[in-house]
């Protein structure tokens, strides 16, 4: 039977078919919907872990327990997890572990564009990669097996395109769920002190033996001689566009990234005349394969940035076979149409009276890092998940005296809970004078609504203790904290005012949930309208960057200085009436 | 073994628009005609408003999700500006569906841009089929002006080889019991329209 599925719900539904029934995740764009269609399948333990750190550390937990487990999260979680990931490589999963990496070439939607192919050799972990809808299933099915066979953890990377793409798909058996769990002890091989870990190093590098013969005859990659003249190695989505335009060549695709079946390669090369090695953004297979002192051509020809598609594959061969390349239709200048806060979003208030107060606000990921944009430009940096509260307390003791008052952090709830918490404690530990708003919108917005620890509920849907994040605050040791409704600008501002002249740490926790929340039954409120006649122009309500509100110029009359007013698109107003709040003329009602 | 060619259509419009589900029921409507289907979107922020793009692929056999500039049969956008974005994917003879919906990115409504104006004339210009339909406006007709997207599939059936029936099977599947009729009378209207 042929389902059409997304490449997230396949790999779900090869993992659940591979007998497997425990995974724990962080969410994360391109890789969210793989946890979050396991945990609708029968009988799984699916959970939602504070971060990716966490969710691996529960995943490998579990193996060891004899269950074969997922951790699944996106390309730069990986960094978060990277530190037991490099040592359980060591110990080996002793049930089966499979960690799923979610790459986003071109960033869709992630702050860089990393290659997690580098983890597979770095950590000497073996990785798989699917290059359609089909194989995500059937490798994420292929994963366990290797992992079981291997005693090794694996990885499966997938890519945005591979992930949210669509296709049907031949669903397989379900292998029934066995329960092979039990407490086993074994100190040489799961206490990684020095002595056992040097021993274990050694093993590490028999198993990576082990599997580069195993990569010779995995049946997943192969070798499909058409025209001599020309052969492509390539892996993953990239084969897919490759076919597409070139389908006469001859291919070697290898669905094992890493280790490299070296001999099949040579063999290959043998065959073919000249060779392409076609992959998107590190020369990953591209050095491995020089450095054994074949001839290819790589990186000079295709681009180390962005994503892919089958005419960028098609342009860059044919300009190097001296083909006439592609015609391609002249590209309009039109406005960009970035993503932006939605109408009545907790996030917009708080960011027009912060972006007003002259502060460096070192932000961090989630919605609200959409505010960094005009007209709020409400935060001033951003670089990973959990960074905000560091970075402050960082700059705010670099400027001394200079920064009194003017370095504020902002992190969201889910964020604060990912990676924000140790530095908060830092903060007064080490005598902060930086000032912290946590956005509490009750979810995790950015990734689509996921449950976290303070939200009272689990992935699975079971009610569960809410965090208390004022309480926990207050036990890290912070002393001034203060609660706030963000969409009331006034008190907002007067007390981030306050917190800000204050001596020590503060924490100001901005409460109001997310508008796309749905148990929080934000009541439909009725839209707002602009009386054209009481604007007087002035442009301050354009200030919130509400989607709704927009420009109307008008031609200048005599005795007028007005240039235009405002006015609200009924359709996609909120009614959340902020811009009343900040209208000087009673022209919004 | 030679296959046919492969054919492409991209929907392109606004976050918040029902585009993806919209390019779903185009994929089981394929399907069900027989067609191997290929689709690739990126909705990592889908309803923040920004911009949003479905490629669908069909032919008996599909290799990628995502078509090479220079190639898309169809156009449909949910927005008529976002028309503009993506001409350098299509074919010279092209079809242009383009909803009569202006949503306004942030530098027009900061007044810092202006709207494009006369974008239907500019299409109609240079394109043989450019079809501009008020999805918004039958929508609410239809009574719910959330089916905006499937009024535009309907103006899309008119322009692709499958069985009307066939669409109206899939949309039935696609929406539960008490949103289906609104769905097919908005299908039923754009189709007519
Ligand atoms: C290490 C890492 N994991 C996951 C992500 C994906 N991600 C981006 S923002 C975010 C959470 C946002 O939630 P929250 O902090 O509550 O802010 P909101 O979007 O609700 O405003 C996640 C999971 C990431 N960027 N980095």
């Amino acid at each position: 039977m042929k389902v059409l599925m997304s490449g997230n719900e396949a790999i779900a539904r090869g993992v659940y078919e591979a007998g497997v029934r425990f995974a724990a995740g962080y969410p994360g764009t391109p890789s969210t919907e793989i946890m979050e269609e396991f945990a609708r399948y029968e009988g799984v333990y699916a959970e939602w872990s504070p971060n990716e750190k966490v969710a691996l550390e529960v995943a490998i937990g579990a193996a060891l327990a004899g269950e074969k487990s997922l951790a699944c999260m996106k390309h730069v979680g990986v960094n978060v997890a990277a530190d037991p990931l490099f040592t359980v490589s060591y110990t080996g999963t002793n049930s089966a572990l499979v960690i799923i990496t979610a790459d986003d070439p071109s960033l869709h939607s992630s702050q860089n564009e990393q290659d997690n192919r580098n983890y597979a050799k770095f950590a000497k972990i073996p990785m798989l990669e699917p290059s359609d809808v089909q194989e995500a299933k059937d490798f994420a099915k292929l994963a366990f097996a290797i992992s079981s066979q291997f005693d090794t953890p694996v990885f499966l990377r997938s890519t945005t395109r591979v992930s949210h793409s669509k296709a049907p798909v031949t669903l397989g058996d379900i292998t029934p769920y066995e329960d092979k769990t039990n407490i086993s002890y074994n100190a040489a091989k799961f206490v990684m002190v020095p002595a056992n870990a040097r021993l274990r190093r050694v093993e590490v590098e028999k198993r990576l033996n082990a599997l580069k013969e195993f990569a010779e005859t995995f049946s997943e990659n192969k070798m499909e001689m058409n025209n001599p003249e020309i052969g492509i190695i390539t892996a993953g989505m990239s084969y897919s566009y490759a076919k597409d335009v070139f389908p006469d060549f001859s291919y070697l695709k290898l669905g094992m990234v890493y280790p490299l079946p070296e001999k099949m390669i040579r063999d290959f090369a043998a065959r073919v005349k000249r060779i392409y090695v076609i992959e998107e953004l590190d020369p990953f297979l591209e050095e491995q394969i020089k450095a054994m002192g074949i001839k290819v051509i790589g990186k000079e020809i295709f681009p180390y940035t962005l994503e892919f598609d089958p005419g960028i594959i098609e342009n860059a061969i044919n300009k190097y076979e001296h083909a006439t390349p592609h015609p391609v239709h002249k590209i309009h200048s039109i406005p960009h149409r970035p993503p932006n806060l939605c109408p009545g979003c907790p996030h917009r208030g708080l960011f027009y009276v912060l972006g007003k107060l002259k502060c460096f606000v070192a932000g961090d990921i989630g919605c609200y890092t959409l505010s960094y944009m005009k007209p709020l430009e409400g935060i001033n940096s951003c670089i990973c998940m959990g960074a905000s509260i560091g970075m402050a307390h960082g700059m705010s003791k670099a400027l001394k005296d200079k920064g009194r008052g003017k370095v504020v952090g902002v992190i969201g709830d889910s964020t604060f809970i990912h990676s924000g918490i140790p530095p908060l404690l830092n903060m007064v530990y080490n005598k902060s004078n930086a000032l912290v708003i946590i956005l509490d919108n009750s979810t995790t917005a950015m990734t689509g609504m996921q449950e976290h620890p303070a939200t009272g509920f689990t992935l699975l849907g079971e009610e569960t203790k809410s965090l208390d994040i004022k309480a926990l605050v207050a036990a890290l040791g912070i002393e001034n904290i203060r609660v706030i409704d963000p969409h009331h600008l006034k008190t907002t501002r007067e007390i981030i005012k306050e917190e800000l002249a204050k001596d020590g740490p503060s924490v100001i926790i901005a409460e109001r949930p997310c508008v796309l929340f749905k148990k929080a039954k934000t009541e439909n409120k009725k839209p707002f309208k602009i009386d054209p006649d009481k604007c007087n122009g002035c442009r301050v309500c354009l200030g919130l960057g509400c989607p709704p509100i927009s420009w109307k110029k008008i031609a200048k009359t005599e005795g007028s200085k007005k240039a235009g007013y405002a006015v609200i698109d009924e359709t996609y107003c909120n009614g959340c009436g902020l811009c009343k709040q900040v209208c000087k003329f009673d022209a919004i009602s | 073994m030679t296959h046919s060619k492969t054919k492409s259509i991209l929907l392109a419009g606004v976050g918040g628009q029902g585009i993806l589900r919209a390019s779903d029921i185009v994929c089981m409507a394929l399907i069900e005609a027989g067609m191997d289907v290929k689709k690739s979107e990126v909705h990592g922020m889908a309803q923040r408003g920004g911009c949003v793009t479905s490629h669908v692929r069909y032919s008996d056999k599909v290799h990628a999700p995502l078509s090479k500039h220079g190639s898309i049969d169809i156009l449909l956008a949910f927005e008529k500006m976002e028309t503009l974005r993506y001409l350098h994917y299509l074919t010279k003879d092209a079809t242009i569906i383009v909803n009569a919906d202006e949503i306004y990115p942030p530098a027009v409504n900061l007044g810092e841009s202006d709207y494009h104006p006369d974008i239907v004339s500019f299409l109609q210009s240079n394109y043989k089929i450019v079809k501009e339909i008020d999805a918004t406006e039958l929508a609410k007709k239809a009574g719910n002006v959330k089916t905006a997207n499937v009024v535009l599939l309907g103006v899309l059936a008119h322009h692709m080889d499958i069985k009307l029936s066939v669409w109206e099977d899939v949309i039935a599947k696609a929406f539960p019991e008490k949103l289906r009729k609104i769905n097919l009378t908005a299908f039923q209207m754009g189709n007519a329209a």
